[in-house]
């Protein structure tokens, strides 16, 4: 880690950039308070994840040139997604030549890529945040930070550190919401079978609120719970661990 | 038979998810597996560098498929056993057809073979006037109901207690209609007791192979009802069905590779029987098959070879990767729509009958990526998936609506100026419907989300307006 204040590209995320900004503010408020300093490129748009797992490489590709070009000289690049993190981490190398300029270019990309709780906890040794919190909340595990980057401890340790938070863990809390991208939409019979599932399991735990790390999955499983009408709030971690309560909960109105 | 199509996957979906039954079978059973993994895999700290050990030995063999053919055929005549080569499924029914008549079979018994069902086996043999009788208990329960397996280990894994109770009673009328069959050991020891006759009649036993051994000329099935040990050691004529990809260089890789077999199947350490067949009967053997017959399909599988999909033919059939999918538990193996379903089948499949004929299976996957973490094998599922997506893609086997939105998002998610304006337009215009509720019930175009589950609304302004405020 640089000496001083290492430099973060913060990479919003398509759906955190339309959808819900108050998690990229509070993933910007957790690099601050943790000493870091923050810029936003302004040339990111999205990592290219709906058209890789389309089958269109070309576009992927392209879009990946285009984040790895917005994202040149940053200490760290930090999303508050480990889809989108996985993405950059795993999946940008594959599109480009082992040996050539742009392989090198993506493999120091996600060299320095990182989602936000493995950030603080891996790369800045943050052992708590000083937040509160009140909340009797279950974890989803989304499934690229958890297969892709290895993400399971660290969210949970540092929601454990957060004055109010008590964890309770749901059954089958690394299997699959039924988001999966476009899946959601091209098969939502089979999406919705896994949703009643994992909402099941959700409930079954007496929790009064679902964090996760990913918000496609935190939209999808909100969806589904407002849609039956239940009163179990859903927020994304970074929100939690800023301490963001201001904010209303996911598919909630002021 | 039953047949559903890959083409038809949407309305077998549909199909499956209204059905109550195949919901109740589907939820009593993945769990019990997963579970059972779990506590194996644990037992065993070995157990993952097995897997790579397994891995490398599947790699070396299909980087050398000929030479081992080679000297597996080899082998297998030195042994005094019979190697027939199938290059399409016709030629290995024919194959099978031409033994049978030549031994005269009025009746077959069956060990639990995938291949015979890639190959349709049983019906070419009905249409031929030679009775196929399953013995596999599953198997044997399928047959009575005309279907498919739905499941590759399990294969009347999606059936409940009660239908199975219905369709002996419905078949097996020559017992007393008043019998006690309420509980699973009484269906099994019927159909036990049904089954241990035919043994005793068939002409011919033909069962599948879980490996095969180049250097010995071995065939290995992997049971856990004996009914293949059976099935191949009492009538005259053994025939082992089998795929090329099958070939392992020798009985320890083979031994390797089965620590991760059963482990990853069914927990088990190993199965109940894992029985190796090295030609018919020697003189002096007091039993064993006369003639020993080998059915080498390649039906496909040698063109995978040096592609992309190459790492699919690794494949040891342990079921793991359904068991451990949340899509196969949510409709159950019959609406793939043939023979090898789950994430595995959704490789496998398309590489077999043709992607265009099977096009929404590598796209009915979140790439959650289970299946994958699971396999012993270490195919890497998801992978290979997308590049089935991405042969779509090439040949515009997509639906023209996706192509399209996803073109027009790509052209501006590549223009970051143009981006911006779009997402703050339409972050507006959602966030306006939503005031006062924080989500929609209703969104033009979005009712694949929509049918199920609200919209949770934008928040207003984009993180790059807000960004921009906050800086200026």
């Amino acid at each position: 880690m640089p000496e001083s204040s290492p430099r973060v590209g913060l990479f919003v995320t398509c759906l955190v950039d339309m959808f819900r900004p108050s998690v990229g503010f509070a993933t910007v408020k957790l690099l601050e308070d943790a000493g870091c300093t923050v810029e936003v490129p302004e040339a990111q748009t999205c990592c290219g994840q709906p058209a890789y797992n389309s089958g269109d490489r070309a576009n992927a590709r392209a879009l990946a040139l285009q984040v790895i070009e917005a994202f040149k000289g940053y200490d760290y690049v930090v999303a508050p997604s480990g889809s989108c993190g996985g993405m950059m981490v795993k999946h940008y190398p594959e599109f480009f030549e082992p040996g050539s300029t742009e392989h090198d270019e993506a493999l120091d990309l996600a060299r320095r890529t990182h989602e936000i709780t493995s950030f603080l906890t891996r790369v800045l040794k943050v052992e708590k945040v000083g937040a509160q919190f009140p909340a009797r909340a279950t974890y989803h595990d989304s499934c690229s930070g958890l297969r892709e980057l290895g993400i399971r401890n660290e969210p949970r340790k540092l929601l454990a550190s957060v004055d109010g938070v008590s964890l309770r863990e749901m059954t089958d809390a690394e299997v699959c919401c039924g988001f999966g991208g476009t899946f959601c939409v091209k098969y939502p019979g089979i999406s919705d079978k896994m949703l009643e599932k994992k909402i099941r399991h959700i409930e079954a735990t007496g929790a009064d609120t679902l964090i996760a790390g990913d918000l496609g999955c935190l939209m999808n499983m909100a969806g589904k719970l407002k849609r039956m009408g239940s009163p179990i709030k859903v927020r994304h971690v970074a929100e939690v661990l800023a301490g963001d309560h201001e904010t209303p909960p996911i598919a909630e109105a002021k | 038979m039953t047949e559903m199509s890959t083409i038809t996957f949407k309305d077998n979906v549909t199909k499956a998810l209204a059905d109550d039954k195949l919901q109740f079978a589907m939820t009593e059973t993945g769990p019990r597996f997963i579970a059972k993994r779990t506590k194996a895999r644990e037992a065993l700290p070995e157990f993952d560098a097995l897997r790579d050990q397994a891995r490398d030995i599947k790699d070396h063999v299909l980087d050398h498929l000929d030479i081992y053919l080679e000297t597996y055929e080899a082998k297998v005549k030195e042994t005094g056993g019979h190697v027939h080569w199938a290059e399409t499924p016709d030629d290995a029914r024919a194959a099978v057809l031409e033994i049978c008549r030549k031994a005269n079979a009025k009746m077959v018994t069956k060990g639990k073979s995938m291949i015979s069902e890639e190959i349709d086996l049983n019906q070419h043999l009905a249409a031929n006037g030679i009775v196929p009788v399953e013995t596999d208990l599953g198997e044997y329960i399928i047959q009575l109901r005309n279907e498919r397996p739905s499941h590759i280990i399990a294969p009347a894994v999606h059936l409940t207690r009660d239908q199975v109770e219905a369709d002996f009673r419905r078949v097996h009328t020559h017992l007393d209609p008043k019998r006690d069959l309420t509980e699973i050991p009484a269906l099994v020891e019927e159909a036990r007791a049904i089954l241990r006759q035919k043994y005793l009649t068939a002409d011919v036993g033909i069962t599948g192979a879980n490996f095969l051994i180049a250097e010995t000329g071995t065939s290995i099935i992997v049971t856990n009802e004996g009914n293949g040990d059976l099935t191949q050691t009492l009538p005259k004529v053994h025939i082992v069905l089998a795929s090329i990809e099958k070939l392992v260089p020798t009985l320890e890789d083979a031994t390797t590779i089965l620590r991760v077999l059963a482990r990853s199947a069914t927990g088990q350490d190993f199965s109940n029987y894992t029985t190796f067949s090295t030609g018919g009967r020697r003189p002096g053997d007091p039993d064993g098959p006369v003639e020993y017959h080998v059915i080498l399909l390649d039906n496909g599988r040698a063109n995978v070879l040096g592609t992309e999909f190459q790492d699919m033919l690794r494949c040891i059939r342990c079921g793991a990767c359904l068991n451990h999918c949340p899509v196969y538990n949510a409709v159950g193996g019959h609406a793939y729509g043939w023979v090898y379903p789950g994430p595995i089948g959704s490789v496998v499949t398309p590489a077999l009958v043709g992607i265009e004929n099977a096009r929404h299976l590598p796209n009915a996957s979140t790439f959650c990526g289970r299946c994958e973490e699971v396999c012993p094998m270490r195919i890497p599922i998801p992978k290979m998936l997308r590049h089935w997506r991405e042969k779509e893609f090439e040949r515009h086997l997509q639906p023209t609506s996706m192509r399209w939105g996803l073109g027009l998002w790509a052209w501006i998610a590549k223009r970051p100026a143009l981006y911006r304006k779009a997402t703050a337009l339409a972050s507006r215009v959602l966030a306006n419907q939503a005031v006062g509720k924080g989500r929609l019930k209703k969104v033009p175009l979005a009712s694949g989300w929509t049918e199920f589950r609200d919209l949770p609304a934008p928040q207003g302004k984009t993180f790059h307006q807000m960004w921009k405020e906050r800086r200026s």
